[in-house]
């Protein structure tokens, strides 16, 4: 499985060059998705607007939105097809890419079997919707939809029975189309809001110029390529030749090369395989989740803000601390991601006594953090001595140590608190810390590297103090597989610290909660 | 960015509208082949019931709730229906429709696609819906079947004098 997500992330990697880390669109499948279902929205109101629900009208309105309005009802029209055709293939992506990542089991088991979920309301949105131009296409989905679902055992009489002749089909049934296929978008909202739900801070929208670069292919391949109907439903003829769109009629062509039977066992098995996924496929033990010590906390919140998964939530507190809150893990949603470690501001390695944070991974105490720390330091030789702490979810960072690099691997950058770089650079112990994570945009636990990189640009609490000078940190997001980009920051950050002076700052003492 | 980012991610774009673009439309699916038309066989229809109504007695009626005093008495369950299609002599598809339901009261239906060479066919239509006896409808028509029509063949016992098979092209 290491291999299969190193070689993925190769592919991944690919678009980097051209894209950069933050704007690379496998990082941000998710957020594409939203943003052509809203084109999907907004071109498919404008076709409504002109759309009659009658079983000739259907047909000619369409034809006339493509061809008496070209350049903007052709156009919205070939948007309303490509953006569903790109839902597909992003939503298809996004899977892959979350099952070969591992991204499904433990406390991810509820958004990947909503996402399985909305796999059937997009296909039955966008099926649907093909049966709404009423051309010899959608005869052919209508007629195929309906011999395969004849085969179970559900219907007193055959629901394809209702296609024999061209008189079967009135305008209620159009009607009654147009209305499932705005019902079963508004259905899919609705699914794709629960989807995201246990994400803090969800990406719902893509960064800025990645949607633009989208709806510009999108309209370009709608200029280049509009989308056209075949010929009028004639229920007395069998469509024979299709320009099937594969993205969501695949499956068609099995009704009838295999038998409506296979297919349903074909689509059945697979959608119960992934449903259950999450179990099947779930690593064995469990890492311990975050640990909240009253004594040490405050109720100032921040772990509640930065936790990804909102795995922690805060309850009035009862124990006659001079504290309103009390933050409370819910160990099914905790990621231990440590996220929350770094967040809190008793998590202070210059405490001299009881280092305990208000909220700590019981298996990565920062006390031992600490005590990890100082021996790594105190090994370090040489000109241009480095402290990294990586991730390990990243490119492991142990594999750079030498005498004048120590290294320390964490569960998610996003647990180191900046007071550890502070720490780190003290009294002269090291010339330089180098904070490595996971692919920009792409953290394993989301949040870690946002929290970072705005923690030590003083943007979010806790602050990286001031007296760290910024020439002697260094921040690097590689993925497993990207040793050069790890070294290269490495290299970078040696040679600007070789040209400072020696000495960082000095300890001033021992700090103590603000709040105390 | 510089100009060779830019010309990178057109190509990514480019290769991502060209996916969707071929895709979309392409490779065409034959769904028939073009020297063919298809026959569908499909209809409902409730057979006879098994046994024969009979006529109540006055104590049997008087024995029964208001507003359940019917006269006629007949048993539930209905036959099988039993349907043959020939073309040119030979056999196409028999089948025996067991009545649905759980009192096997209700009407039997079939759907049944059948691919078959575009041409002059001679078809023949049975149907049985009693428990003993020969078929009860029997129908017989020369059909010119042209290439990628439907020729449907429905039964309707309601109609008035004329219930039976119809053929419609």
């Amino acid at each position: 499985m290491k291999s299969l997500q190193n070689s993925w992330r190769r592919l991944e990697n690919l678009f980097n060059p051209a894209f950069g880390q933050a704007l690379n669109p496998w990082y941000h499948l998710g957020a594409i998705i939203y943003f052509l279902f809203w084109v999907v929205v907004v071109s498919g109101i404008y076709l409504y607007i002109f759309y009659r629900t009658g079983v000739n009208e259907a047909y000619q309105t369409v034809e006339s939105l493509t061809h008496d309005q070209p350049y903007v009802g052709g156009v919205m029209r070939s948007l309303h097809r490509y953006a569903s055709d790109g839902i597909v293939v992003a939503m298809l992506l996004h899977m892959l890419r979350s099952f070969i990542y591992g991204r499904f089991h433990g406390f991810r088991w509820f958004s990947w079997v909503t996402g399985v979920l909305l796999i059937w309301l997009v296909y039955i949105s966008g099926i649907n919707g093909y049966w709404m131009v009423w051309d010899r296409l959608a005869q052919f989905v209508a007629v195929a939809t309906t011999e395969w679902f004849d085969w179970l055992p559900l219907f007193s009489q055959p629901l394809a029975r209702n296609f024999l002749a061209q008189g079967n089909v009135s305008d209620r049934f159009i009607n009654m189309l147009s209305f499932i296929h705005i019902f079963i978008p508004l259905l899919m909202l609705l699914f794709m809001w629960v989807h995201t739900k246990r994400m803090n801070n969800a990406e719902t929208y893509p960064p800025q110029s990645l949607a633009a670069g989208t709806l510009l292919a999108l309209l370009a391949l709608s200029l280049v390529k509009p989308a056209l109907s075949h010929a009028q439903a004639d229920l007395a003829l069998v469509p024979a030749a299709l320009r099937l769109d594969w993205f969501y009629l695949a499956p068609y062509p099995l009704i009838y090369a295999w038998s409506p039977g296979a297919v349903w066992a074909l689509v059945g098995g697979f959608t119960m395989l992934l449903l259950a996924v999450p179990w099947l496929l779930k690593p064995r033990g469990r890492v311990p989740v975050a640990e909240v010590h009253p004594d040490n906390c405050n109720g100032c919140e921040r772990c509640f803000k930065d936790c990804p998964y909102s795995a922690i939530l805060m309850r009035s507190r009862q124990d006659g601390r001079p504290y309103a809150l009390l933050p409370v893990v819910d160990p099914k949603l905790c990621a231990s991601c440590g996220i929350c470690v770094g967040a809190c501001p008793s998590s202070m390695p210059f405490r001299r006594h009881g280092m305990v944070s208000g909220i700590e991974l019981p298996d990565k105490l920062l006390l031992a953090l600490r005590a990890d720390t100082d021996h790594a330091l105190d090994g370090l030789r040489g000109k241009a001595r480095v402290m990294v702490f990586g991730c390990d979810c990243a490119y492991d960072v142990r594999a750079l140590q030498s005498e004048e690099v120590a290294a320390l691997s964490l569960p998610c950058i996003g647990m180191l608190p900046p007071a550890f770089i502070d720490y780190a650079l003290r009294d002269s112990r090291a010339d330089g810390v180098l904070i490595a994570g996971c692919r920009e945009c792409d953290c394993q636990y989301r949040l870690g590297i946002r929290w970072t990189e705005q923690r030590l640009a003083r943007e979010r609490e806790p602050r990286l103090r001031q007296r760290v000078p910024a020439q002697r940190v260094e921040t690097c997001w590689a993925g497993p597989p990207d040793e050069k980009l790890a070294r290269a920051a490495l290299s970078a950050l040696q040679a600007r610290i070789a040209q400072l002076p020696r000495a960082a700052f000095e300890d001033d003492g021992e700090l103590e909660l603000e709040h105390r | 960015m510089k100009p060779l980012n830019y010309l990178g991610q057109g190509v990514a774009y480019a290769l991502f509208a060209v996916v969707l673009g071929y895709f979309s439309t392409s490779p065409e699916y034959e769904h028939m082949p073009p020297d063919q038309a298809l026959v569908k066989l499909s209809f409902s229809h409730a057979a006879q019931r098994k046994g024969a109504c009979r006529e109540r007695t006055d104590e049997e009626l008087a024995k029964l709730k208001p507003n359940m005093r019917i006269r006629k008495d007949c048993p539930r369950e209905r036959a099988n229906v039993v349907v043959e299609l020939e073309m040119d002599g030979k056999q196409m598809y028999h089948v025996e429709l067991p009545p649905p339901g759980l009192a096997h009261d209700g009407a039997a239906s079939i759907y049944r696609r059948m691919p078959v060479p575009a041409g002059t066919h001679r078809f023949v239509v049975r149907l049985k819906d009693k428990v003993d006896g020969d078929f009860d409808f029997v129908h017989e028509e020369n059909v010119d079947l042209v290439a990628g029509r439907a020729l449907v063949i429905d039964f309707k016992a309601d109609v008035p004098g004329a219930p039976g098979f119809m053929f419609k092209k």
